[in-house]
């Protein structure tokens, strides 16, 4: 069985910490990770996979990348690409007898307005992480947030899921401010004098119980946590933060997880990797479970209810059908330390409490033609 | 007016007790997060002893004599030997990588061990302290299960989700049934006619054909009140007579009931938080469970069907063995 990786040549992500490393490689080797470990599980089926890597140069057509896997024969892709290029995948003709994973783009849009019949999402959506990060504050009591918002276009989007959640949850939003200052270089000689004085600085107005940031690139999110004005945490994108996948987390066997990962990347395992390891575990569950190989068996398998799969978190993961995303818990996690899992006890739902995070049924603005 | 009757109560059945002893049992807990096997007299149902072992104590066994217990201690990547009278670690198996569970062979000579990291089953030779054999396995084995003749084994994959079935002689997979999410335990029937395997994720437990290599039944757990996603079958014990099986469902904080005739489950008892694994008392009477949450271990006496004690035990029970 063929399945598919499909992504653009980026600059390498350079986080502000000096304790994580330069990643280039993220999302491409949780995907071969989880082929090598349903290749373990083929053997005993006489299933076999290939993945077949498809890294477009920086400013690659993504069309010619689509067309591409498409004459290999390559029916499952795992879309390792932010929102723009994901859709411009998914509305090629060749896209249509295609299933596209979405293993990165965190964008609601996706999950709403623009949603596509032929895209599954592993990656979670800003309102599924913010519900959860939101539920654990509410669990905590502490309801005044002030919102520090950064420059990027998805830091906009990630406050605006927030105050969503404030409004689901009880948060109360008591201040909002902008970003504005200059981080530059991680590396400087006397770069913390500077740093020091900033932030204080940025998060001056008035008391609030916790300071969320929306910082998704890292650019500064890492300053803030005993810098700022007020003695308090720090949480969202840095500090504690909602997330998909983090290496603190060993519970529900997850230690097998990292370890196998480690053992074959050579680094952590972040959300982006695990997002592709649930797309390519999904196929292989799938084609096991129903002894088929026939493109259309396995989609239709993965978009039914029986379809579950484990992801080291407790319990089963599964994919929405009504706009394609996969319910599963998310890691409240702390720099060194797992701290918490959401959704949290006593947020009720009539299905399954993973749907009180993101859009459920009702709320979706997702209208799918299968 | 009510303490007298009780005293007098007490009087009439004191000597009945001690006349039978019912409960001498000993009871030994791996707690986890302690590092510590707790034991437990069964008689006065209070701690008598905590042993201190490798790291992350978890699967735990008696040797065949009943003078030793093995235990895997995954973190120190090793199966510590305790001698039972002396209390003590005397001395360790070479186990391969993070053993969780393992599997005594029926004539106590080998450990069949399941190696969590590196999709392994070692085979250990118990008296000569070495490892045997490896048999390459699915992604992330756990359960182990061996039949009565010693002649099959069968192995959990918990990433793989199936029960493959080793022949012990030749170290080789004869067959794979795949089953639910994430199988953990998997126990033969005394009679060796059926295999039964409890799935974490899939809540559910799968009775295997050993002979056939199917499933024959899937059985399903309901408790109300308890959402779905909370049922996660772990730990599974059968009655000597075969009639009746207790399934462990994790964070269900329950115990399963279940009628092996018509695979009916029977009742539910309520014990402590998130437990995983059980053993009953020598006479069948009663049934412990170990609870990782509450940290504690929950007493159900089965004559009258009601859990009737709990006692702390330390940090995360996981793994119970029963010593007559």
């Amino acid at each position: 069985m063929l399945i598919g990786y499909l992504a653009r040549q980026e600059d390498p992500r350079t986080p502000l910490s000096f304790l994580e490393p330069v990643a280039t490689d993220e999302g491409l080797q949780g995907a071969r990770l989880a082929l090598a470990d349903n290749n373990t599980t083929g053997q005993f089926l006489n299933q076999s996979y290939r993945l077949v890597e498809q890294a477009l140069p920086q400013d690659g057509d993504i069309s010619a990348g689509v067309k591409a896997l498409a004459e290999e024969g390559v029916r499952f892709v795992v879309a390792d690409l932010p929102a723009d290029a994901l859709l411009a995948a998914a509305d090629r003709p060749e896209a249509k007898s295609m299933l596209l994973f979405n293993a990165r783009a965190t964008d609601d849009a996706l999950r709403n307005e623009q949603c596509r019949a032929n895209i599954l999402h592993t990656a979670p959506s800003r309102r599924m992480l913010a519900d959860a990060l939101a539920q654990y504050l509410a669990w905590k009591k502490w309801t005044r947030w002030s919102l520090l918002v950064g420059r990027d276009p998805g830091d906009a989007l990630y406050a605006e899921a927030v105050r969503r959640a404030a409004k689901r949850f009880g948060g109360r939003i008591v201040d909002e401010k902008s970003w504005t200052f200059d981080t530059g270089n991680r590396r400087t000689d006397t770069g913390v004098t500077t740093i020091q004085s900033d932030i204080p600085l940025a998060t001056q107005g008035p008391d609030y119980d916790v300071l969320i940031v929306a910082d998704e690139a890292g650019d500064f999110g890492d300053y803030l946590d005993g810098r700022t004005w007020y003695p308090r945490p720090v949480a969202g994108t840095q500090g504690l933060t909602s997330t998909a996948w983090s290496r603190v987390n060993e519970q529900w066997g997850g230690t097998q997880l990292q370890s196998r990962f480690e053992k074959l990347a050579g680094r952590w395992m972040t959300p982006r990797d695990y997002a592709a390891w649930l797309a390519v575990r999904s196929i292989g569950e799938a084609a096991a479970r129903t002894n088929a190989t026939s493109f259309d068996d396995l989609t239709a398998y993965l978009h039914s209810p029986d379809f579950e799969l484990a992801g080291f978190k407790g319990e089963a993961l599964s994919f929405r059908a009504w706009n394609g995303q996969m319910r599963q818990p998310i890691l409240i996690a702390g720099p060194r330390m797992l701290v918490s899992v959401s959704p949290q006890e006593g947020f009720l739902h009539p299905v399954t409490p993973l749907d009180t995070l993101g859009d459920d049924a009702p709320e979706s603005k997702c209208r799918l033609n299968r | 007016m009510r303490f007298l009757m009780s005293c007098t109560m007490l009087l009439l059945a004191g000597p009945v007790l001690l006349a039978e002893p019912v409960f001498a049992e000993t009871i030994f807990v791996s707690n986890e997060k302690d590092n510590q096997i707790a034991v437990v007299d069964g008689d006065s149902l209070q701690i008598k002893n905590k042993i201190k072992v490798g790291r992350r104590p978890r699967g735990i066994t008696l040797s065949a004599d009943g003078t030793q217990l093995y235990v895997c201690v995954g973190d120190d990547n090793r199966i510590d030997v305790v001698d039972i009278a002396s209390g003590k670690v005397v001395h360790t198996l070479p186990s391969g990588p993070d053993p969780e569970l393992f599997v005594l062979s029926p004539d106590g000579r080998k450990l069949y061990v399941a190696n969590e990291n590196d999709n392994m089953v070692t085979v250990i030779d118990v008296a000569d302290r070495k490892a045997i054999g490896n048999i390459q396995v699915g992604v992330e084995p756990e359960g182990m299960g061996i039949s009565p003749d010693g002649k099959i084994l069968v192995n959990t994959s918990e990433t793989t989700n199936m029960a493959h079935f080793i022949d012990t002689e030749k170290h080789t997979v004869i067959g794979n049934v795949l089953v639910d999410s994430r199988p953990r335990v998997a126990r033969f029937t005394d009679d060796g006619k059926q295999v039964w395997v409890s799935s974490e994720i899939g809540g559910t437990v799968s009775v295997i054909d050993p002979a056939a290599l199917k499933v024959i039944k899937k059985i399903r757990f309901e408790v109300r009140g308890v959402r779905r996603e909370a049922i996660q079958a772990v730990g599974i014990q059968m009655t000597k007579d075969g009639k009746r099986a207790f399934v462990a469902l994790g964070p269900a904080n329950r115990i399963a009931e279940i009628d092996t005739d018509s695979f009916e489950v029977k009742r539910y008892f309520l014990v402590g938080q998130r437990v995983w694994n059980l053993a009953f008392s020598p006479d069948e009477k009663r049934l412990y469970t170990t609870n990782g949450i509450s940290n504690d271990l929950s007493v159900i006496d089965l004559e009258r069907n009601k859990v009737i004690k709990s006692i702390p035990v330390g940090g995360a029970p996981w793994g119970i063995v029963v010593k007559p």
